[in-house]
């Protein structure tokens, strides 16, 4: 057998090792989502898109409660989160000769890291102690859940355009601030949204830190200084009750996890699909 | 005030990167409405050269300069110049065309306006078209102003850079190495443009091509070491040059 013949066999060994490699990658990940539609499915109809959380001995019920106070939660944090992920991600990446820059990207890693719970207990003793369980406390925890997410992949995505290109527009006597603005964030807009995107399908399913700001509420939102119902909680209180009913809501609550965070995912590639 | 046949005056320019210095002592006077070329071997400090007269230099980090560049007989150094304000009175094209990415070949062409406060459409209107017309772009793209910046060919990039830079009705024009990336094709037409704009404008370029810079210029300055080490007519530096290193330098000697 000459070299090519082995060089040959040694390229299929590698192509055969890859594909391999992805396919076990892959199973669970479609075992579990064919699970969960496969048991969620047959749970979601009008009373589940309608109804609020069913009491004990109650029939039917649903999990409206749930979807709006996750959407409610969420929506908090990222009007706290993605803003402050962002401009930090901006600092990072063109303001990094600053030494402070070095410091902040420590940290932030650090707090990437971070244990959720050490988070949720965090905005406990801040928020919790004052003004009570509440979705302001929730939103605060799982915002600084979302910021280390947001501000890394900013920063990273922003890397990404070329120094020629802030210098063309630099040299065009546009100032920096503008420049950073609408030539370099406009050119990031995609990889800045698929971070976005990364932290919310990470807080939408938290469930330590939702747990000690805002604990299990079974009503509709009743204001912000008052918890709301969450559907990772949903998951975790119903899947270990006793009847076959609240188990299903459990599964159902899993899939319009899953697909809330899909049709945030579509919706946001939709909007900032490029035009070039 | 009293008009000057020169641009530009550099006065004991010295430039650095860190602590390696890339310009020494560089006393050099530019002629308004001609082409200046600036010709030497790679790292003798051509590109940073002209950087400095627009104080693009400083936006490196740890970049420094010291001396004085007299733009129009005041010194852009000064403390009380503002650099943005300088750069909108200077057009400066790159080594490597760099339209901006997510913009339309309309939207590059008046961002200089635009990204500075200008929104009358009429006038961005006109302003695109002049400066299309004056890169002689114009009969090429009018048809595709909303395509992208991106999906033109190098050598239209590189004009569509030209145009840009144009749009903000510039006195100066720096160009730095602006053929470097182009075929023969594509940096013949850019040749001829700079000829055609010497007429209006005051044109220094960067060039690492001899033969462009006897094509082009009225006036070559020969660095080496950062040093400025001959400069005059461009006719005189090619025929008759009068420091040995120059002449090792135009015969290909070096470099």
């Amino acid at each position: 057998m000459d070299n090519y013949e082995i060089r040959k066999i040694k390229d299929r060994l590698m192509q055969i090792l890859v594909c391999l490699a992805l396919l076990v990658a892959l199973i669970p990940l479609f075992s579990i989502l064919w699970e969960v539609i496969l048991k969620g499915a047959p749970s979601i109809n009008l009373n589940f898109l309608t109804q609020p959380t069913p009491t004990v001995g109650e029939v039917g019920g649903g999990a409206a409660n749930a979807i709006q106070g996750t959407l409610i939660a969420v929506g908090l944090a990222s009007l706290i989160g993605v803003p402050l992920g962002i401009v930090s991600g901006i600092f990072l990446s063109e303001y990094s000769e600053a030494k402070l820059s070095l410091a902040v990207r420590f940290f932030n890693d650090v707090l990437n890291g971070f244990p959720s719970i050490v988070i949720g207990i965090f905005g406990y003793t801040l928020i919790v102690l004052s003004i009570g369980f509440s979705v302001i406390a929730a939103a605060f925890a799982l915002a600084i859940i979302m910021i280390p997410i947001v501000t890394r992949t900013t920063e990273e995505v922003l890397k990404l355009v070329p120094a020629t290109v802030r210098e063309a527009a630099i040299a065009l006597g546009i100032p920096r601030w503008r420049t950073i603005i609408s030539v370099v964030l406009s050119g990031a807009r995609k990889g800045i949204a698929t971070g976005i995107l990364l932290s919310l399908a990470r807080i939408a399913g938290e469930s330590a830190p939702v747990l000690v700001t805002m604990g299990y509420w079974r009503w509709w939102f009743a204001g912000l200084d008052m918890p709301v119902a969450n559907l990772a909680l949903n998951v975790y209180i119903f899947a270990i009750s006793p009847f076959e009913s609240w188990r299903a809501l459990a599964w159902g609550s899993s899939l319009v996890l899953i697909l809330l965070i899909l049709g945030a995912n579509v919706i946001v590639r939709a909007f900032t699909k490029e035009k070039y | 005030m009293v008009t000057s046949l020169y641009k530009f005056e550099t006065e004991n320019l010295n430039a650095w990167f860190g602590s390696k210095q890339v310009l020494r002592n560089i006393n050099m006077k530019i002629r308004e409405k001609a082409v200046t070329a600036v010709i030497g071997p790679s790292g003798c400090g051509k590109t940073t050269f002209i950087r400095c007269l627009n104080r693009m230099h400083e936006i490196v980090p740890n970049a420094k300069v010291s001396g004085r560049v007299l733009f129009n007989g005041i010194d852009i150094y000064n403390e009380d110049i503002d650099s943005v304000r300088i750069r909108r009175k200077m057009g400066m094209v790159f080594q490597k065309p760099n339209p901006f990415p997510m913009m339309s070949i309309y939207d590059n062409v008046a961002a200089g306006l635009k990204l500075n406060g200008v929104g009358d459409k009429q006038k961005l209107d006109s302003v695109v078209e002049r400066s299309l017309k004056l890169a002689i772009l114009w009969d090429e793209v009018k048809d595709d102003l909303n395509k992208s910046g991106a999906s033109l060919s190098g050598g239209q990039q590189q004009r569509l850079c030209m145009a840009r830079a144009l749009a903000v009705e510039p006195e100066v024009m720096l160009m730095d190495e602006p053929c470097s990336a182009l075929d023969p094709m594509a940096t013949a037409k850019i040749e001829t443009l700079i000829r055609m704009l010497a007429e209006d404008y005051t044109v220094v370029i960067v060039t690492h091509n001899m033969q462009q810079a006897a094509r082009v210029s009225d006036f070559t300055a020969f660095l080496y070491l950062g040093e400025l080490v001959e400069y005059g007519h461009t006719k005189d530096i090619f025929e008759n040059p009068k420091n040995e290193l120059t002449a090792k330098y135009i015969t290909g000697e070096f470099g």
